[in-house]
């Protein structure tokens, strides 16, 4: 399991390949791959950029329960969660989950359910910046579809 | 002993700090940390935990806690 935080922009891409350099691929049928980048609208307006406030200590904690449980749950052969944190501009990759077993169906499920209880359990928190200036708090998790 | 309490997000900005430390003399439960820092009961929606693990209104404390009040959380 690895978990990190960056307060800088990253490859989610590159990530993969460098986690993929220690893994025995042999054995691995299954990637599944997540890569959400921020949007320049939400709520039905635009968005100029954000902030993403998380809590030091309690956020890496909650990932890597979140992890562990899945890899409890699934046959996993590796997780990868990577999310960004601070000041992020449109088409930065927001967040990055990926995970690795010998078959899709543990590889895809558990990638969907890491995914979505990190949404919802992981302390994060947007701050919008609006064309015009000013700054809002988004209030809820988008539905996603 | 004290309780550490640290706020984010627009709570952060609703309470007007980020942090309290409070001597923990008589309170054992969250809601009894929030109802003595803020003379009110919690207001709707908030969210806590107790030394970085999500916690309910009704979680007990102690000396020595770090507790967190938050919003819902929206990242990711």
């Amino acid at each position: 399991m690895a978990v990190r935080l960056h307060p800088e922009p990253f490859d989610p891409w590159a990530v993969i390949q460098e986690r993929e350099r220690g893994l025995p691929l042999h054995r691995l049928g299954a990637a599944s791959v997540f890569v959400g980048r921020m949007r320049d609208f939400n709520e039905e307006r635009d968005v100029r950029g954000m902030f993403l406030e998380h809590y030091p200590g309690m956020t890496e904690r909650e990932l890597e329960r979140i992890v562990a449980e899945a890899e409890a749950k699934w046959p996993l052969e590796a997780c990868e969660v990577a999310h960004r944190v601070g000041p992020i501009e449109p088409a930065d990759t927001l967040v990055l989950v990926a995970v690795w077993s010998a078959h899709r169906v543990a590889a895809r499920d558990a990638c969907s359910e890491i995914l979505e209880r990190l949404k919802h359990e992981a302390p994060f928190w947007k701050r919008e910046r609006l064309p015009d200036g000013s700054e809002r708090w988004v209030e809820q998790n988008t539905p996603g579809r | 002993m004290t309780i550490t309490v640290h706020y984010f997000a627009r709570l952060r900005e609703d309470v007007g700090r980020a942090s309290d430390e409070v001597p923990s003399d008589g309170i054992t439960t969250v809601a009894e940390l929030w109802q003595h820092l803020h003379r009110a009961p919690p207001p709707p929606r908030l969210m806590a935990a107790v030394n970085q693990a999500h916690a309910r209104l009704d979680s007990a404390v102690a000396d020595g806690d770090e507790v967190a009040f938050f919003p819902p959380v929206t990242g990711g």
